[in-house]
């Protein structure tokens, strides 16, 4: 459709990617950091549709099926912990869980 | 065209921003789904309609309504936002900001180096996708399969909600 | 024959392991047959390989026997090979027969203590390393068993440990000999690296051909050498363990600290002659100590009131003749002494353990008197030994051997008349302690009342040694008095014959008769002071300057106190100071670094998800920032 020139779309998945960065390392909530988790991983996803669509191949798209399912994986697997921690501590803090500090 | 890309960019952004320093839990995802339907329109633009239907799909449609009937599961209230407030001081924000802005920093030195690759604006339709997913990739497909069994297994383990035990 | 050599430290090797094993389970009659038993073997052992010496003797005089390759790395093979020639015969000989009459002494001697099999360990251990040193073709063996000796005269001399005095004479004896294994060391580490091999005859081969006369190379090879005899040999810097070393038990003290070990040094002299020929200074050096030690030692014997301290300084004396007779060259007169001295000395030791057991540990020789009427075979051995010791003109062996050395000190190409006269001096010392000692135990009233008398098994050995003492001189006599060449003609087959320097005004029978003049003064100074007029010796004692000139010869002129302020107390105080042992600080100090370490990680290990994740965020940066920028 429209030529984007490439640094321009990689350069707003790099944008997204810090503001799912900063997200991670502000929030205290887990479900905000896993949110903050989401974001980062649509942001490479993004990455790896604007390169495949520069080359004209599909494997661009391909790669982003792929990190979608693993994103649905790790989602689901990931609230399933959180319900557990909440069963567990009562609370959603990320830093009442540190029982591996050293 | 391109401004429906720098429109949906724009619009991304903001609600990225927006979603992340919510204090309510359901308010930032509404703006998460906001900004994953905006990078959806992203990716028609720049000529991969299949993957844009995924992403509304399957991302916005089913990853963001899970992470929505968990926290409705968990039924956090009032007390939760309050909490939130608290943890959420402005002084927090500096180092990560600080953090990001380096990243983006280096992002941006990295992509603007040689030369801006324009490119043929052609649109790659699901039959490609289709025809070179179960190709050369078709050990990915299954490696994925096996991925989304395990984490089924995991996550209605990990879920599960085992009785209380008799007080001894 | 001669391939039976092997066998002679094999057997006090056996019976050491044996011994040493098993002694406490054997029962006491069969400790000796053991410990006696082997040494006796390795007698008949060596004058079987002496019989087929003489009668068929092997090409070039010497036979070398390999038992195996010992080492082998780098060029480096030094073999269990033993070298037979005329000297290390002679101290085969020697060693194996004086020893085997000392074991049999011992049998009785130490019938009653209670480490019994743990002495004839010792001393068997002793024999074989003293073998091993002696036949050693290469300086590697020789210097295993110059160590396995130093070895064994701790263990004896601290034999009856429960006492801390036996240990501390024991420690000192290691110590002191050990500053001399170190010289000796270095020598065989220089004569190593410049000549490439330690294999006794190839070395002096190779030393021949390579170095000059002179040069500073043998001189310091030489000087080295001549350090770790010292120490061994018990000659000046190195004699101050040697008294002290009569704490051990007295067939110790004859078997080691008179006939054997302390003649090692002697051994190695006048096995590395060639090297000693090749450094005039360091010869002389030889000569040297040996003149200053035999006065010194002669002096100080003759302030002694323990009888086995009278006899170890005159050990020190003694051999102080030896290495005289190695500086000036007189090679042959050096082992023609060692031989007389191993006889007569031995036999000192011997009956001095009789008269002392007897006595009742009596050591002090004020506290005897009258022996003569009580215990008349312990007299006349003890006074054939002692005459031979003084040196009797005509019927002992100790006159010959002694006057052979005079002699050659005089006529040698080397020698000079300051050692000659020295070395006279030093028979008229050697005459008035030796009568002086004789005097006093075996003459007079009767001080102490003796309580044993000794048994065959100890007598027998001493009158076996008595004869000996008197007739073994008769091998060598000089030229006027029969010119027998027996013996320095049977050593010329493997040490080289004395040269003779211009004529220098005295003949050999000038040379004897001036000894026999002052072994008569001697004789008549000790018998006027301990026979006849004993005040005499209260008048000359009187004076102050005299009590304390007696003072200073009694603490062997000084060198203990000397060497307590030089190398003692300094390496006392660096020990007070270091107790804490700063030095291990840098290893603690590790430690305590990796812990402060640690501490420091592991706060960064706080167990927060989102520290983790910033420390990602960060770390990517950074690895970035690399990539991009360098």
């Amino acid at each position: 459709m429209a030529s984007v020139p490439m640094h321009q779309g990689l350069l707003l998945a790099g944008i997204l990617f810090a503001l799912g960065l900063t997200g991670l390392l502000v929030r205290r909530n887990v479900i905000f950091m896993l949110m903050s988790l989401e974001v980062m991983l649509n942001a490479a996803g993004l990455a790896f549709v604007v390169a495949g669509s520069r080359w004209g191949q599909a494997d661009g798209q391909i790669v982003f099926l792929f990190i979608l399912s693993m994103a649905a994986a790790e989602v689901s697997v990931g609230l399933a912990l959180v319900l557990q921690i909440y069963r567990r501590f009562k609370t959603l803090d990320a830093d009442a869980v540190s029982e591996m500090r050293g | 065209m391109e401004v429906v890309f720098y429109i949906a960019a724009i619009v991304a952004i903001a609600s990225t921003v927006l979603a992340i320093t919510r204090l309510n839990a359901v308010h930032a995802l509404l703006y998460l789904i906001v900004s994953l339907l905006s990078v959806a329109v992203v990716f028609y633009v720049i000529g991969a309609p299949f993957i844009a239907a995924l992403e509304v799909i399957v991302y916005a449609g089913a990853i963001m309504v899970l992470f929505v009937f968990v926290v409705m599961m968990l039924n956090l209230g009032k007390a939760a936002t309050d909490r939130e407030r608290e943890w959420q001081r402005p002084g927090m924000w500096v180092g990560p900001s600080i953090l990001a802005a380096i990243l983006i920093a280096e992002v941006a030195y990295l992509v603007a180096s040689p030369g801006t690759a324009v490119y043929g604006s052609a649109v790659i339709e699901p039959k490609q996708v289709g025809i070179v997913l179960f190709g050369p990739y078709l050990i990915g497909v299954e490696l994925a399969s096996m991925l989304l069994l395990g984490a089924l297994v995991g996550a209605y383990h990990l879920g599960r909600h085992t009785p209380e035990k008799t007080e001894s | 024959m001669l391939h039976l050599l092997w066998l002679i430290p094999a057997f006090p090797i056996a019976s050491f392991l044996v011994l040493a094993i098993f002694g406490r389970r054997l029962p006491r009659k069969a400790v000796p047959v053991f410990g006696v038993g082997s040494i006796a073997l390795s007698a008949v052992v060596a004058f079987l390989v002496a019989i087929s010496f003489f009668t068929s003797p092997p090409p070039g005089n010497h036979f070398t026997q390999v038992l195996w390759t010992w080492i082998d790395v780098g060029g480096f093979q030094p073999q269990i090979s033993f070298y037979l020639d005329a000297l290390s015969l002679l101290m085969i000989l020697v060693v194996t027969f004086v020893g085997f009459l000392i074991h049999l002494y011992s049998a009785e001697f130490m019938l009653e203590d209670e480490g019994y099999s743990r002495f004839f360990a010792y001393m068997n251990l002793f024999v074989a390393s003293m073998c091993t040193l002696l036949l050693g073709s290469n300086l590697l063996l020789l210097f295993l068993g110059w160590e396995g000796v130093g070895l064994c005269s701790y263990l004896l001399i601290g034999f009856w440990y429960r006492d801390p005095v036996n240990g501390l004479a024991a420690r000192k004896a290691f110590i002191v000999t050990r500053v001399g294994d170190t010289a000796m060391t270095l020598g065989l580490f220089l004569l190593f690296d410049k000549l490439g091999t330690l294999q006794i005859q190839e070395l002096m081969h190779r030393a021949l051909v390579q170095w000059p006369v002179g040069s500073t190379l043998p001189v310091v090879a030489a000087l080295l050498l001549l350090g770790g005899a010292v120490g061994k040999s018990a000659q000046l810097p190195l004699q101050t363990w040697l008294p002290d070393a009569m704490a051990g038990p007295t067939p110790t003290s004859a078997l080691i600290h008179a006939a054997t070990m302390v003649t090692a040094g002697v051994y190695l002299i006048a096995r590395t002659h060639v090297l000693f020929s090749l450094a005039p200074s360091a010869q002389m050096a030889v000569a040297i100590v040996g003149a200053v030690t035999l006065l010194m030692a002669g002096f100080s014997a003759v302030t002694q009131t323990d009888i086995k301290r009278i006899l170890a300084y005159s050990t020190i004396s003694q051999i102080g003749y030896m290495f005289l007779a190695l500086g000036v060259g007189a090679w042959s007169a050096a082992m023609f002494h060692f031989m007389t001295h191993a006889f007569f000395k031995a036999l000192l030791f011997l009956g001095a353990g009789v008269i002392i057991e007897s006595l009742h540990h009596e050591h002090n020789i004020f506290k005897m008197g009258g022996l003569r009427k009580e215990m008349p075979v312990a007299f006349w051995t003890f006074l054939a030994a002692g005459c031979s010791l003084a040196g009797v003109p005509l019927i002992t062996a100790g006159f010959y051997s002694k006057g052979l050395i005079i002699w050659d000190t005089w006529s040698s190409a080397r020698g000079s008349g300051l050692l000659w006269l020295a070395a006279v001096i030093g028979v008229f010392l050697t005459a008035l302690y030796t009568f002086r000692l004789i005097f006093v135990v075996f003459f007079g009233e009767a001080k102490t009342k003796v309580s044993k008398r000794p048994g065959p098994a100890m007598m027998v050995p001493c009158v076996i040694l008595a004869v000996l003492a008197v007739v073994a001189g008769f091998v060598e006599t000089p030229a006027f008095l029969g010119n027998i060449h027996v013996f320095t003609d049977f050593l010329h087959k493997a040490l080289p014959v004395i040269t003779e320097g211009p004529a220098r005004g005295m003949t050999e029978f000038g040379s004897e008769s001036l000894v026999t003049l002052a072994f008569l003064l001697g004789l008549y100074f000790a018998y006027l002071f301990y026979v006849q007029k004993r005040e005499y010796a209260e008048t000359l004692t009187a004076p102050a300057i005299s009590k304390a000139l007696q003072r200073f010869w009694y603490s062997d002129w000084g060198m203990d106190w000397l060497y307590e302020r030089v190398f003692v107390r300094p390496i006392l105080w660096i020990a007070r100071v270091d107790k804490s042992d700063f030095v291990d600080y840098i290893y603690t100090g590790i430690a305590l670094v990796t812990e402060l370490f640690y501490h420091g990680v592991r706060k960064t290990e706080t167990g927060r998800m989102r520290w983790y994740a910033a420390g990602i965020a960060a770390g990517s940066i950074i690895f970035l920032a690399i990539v991009l920028f360098l």
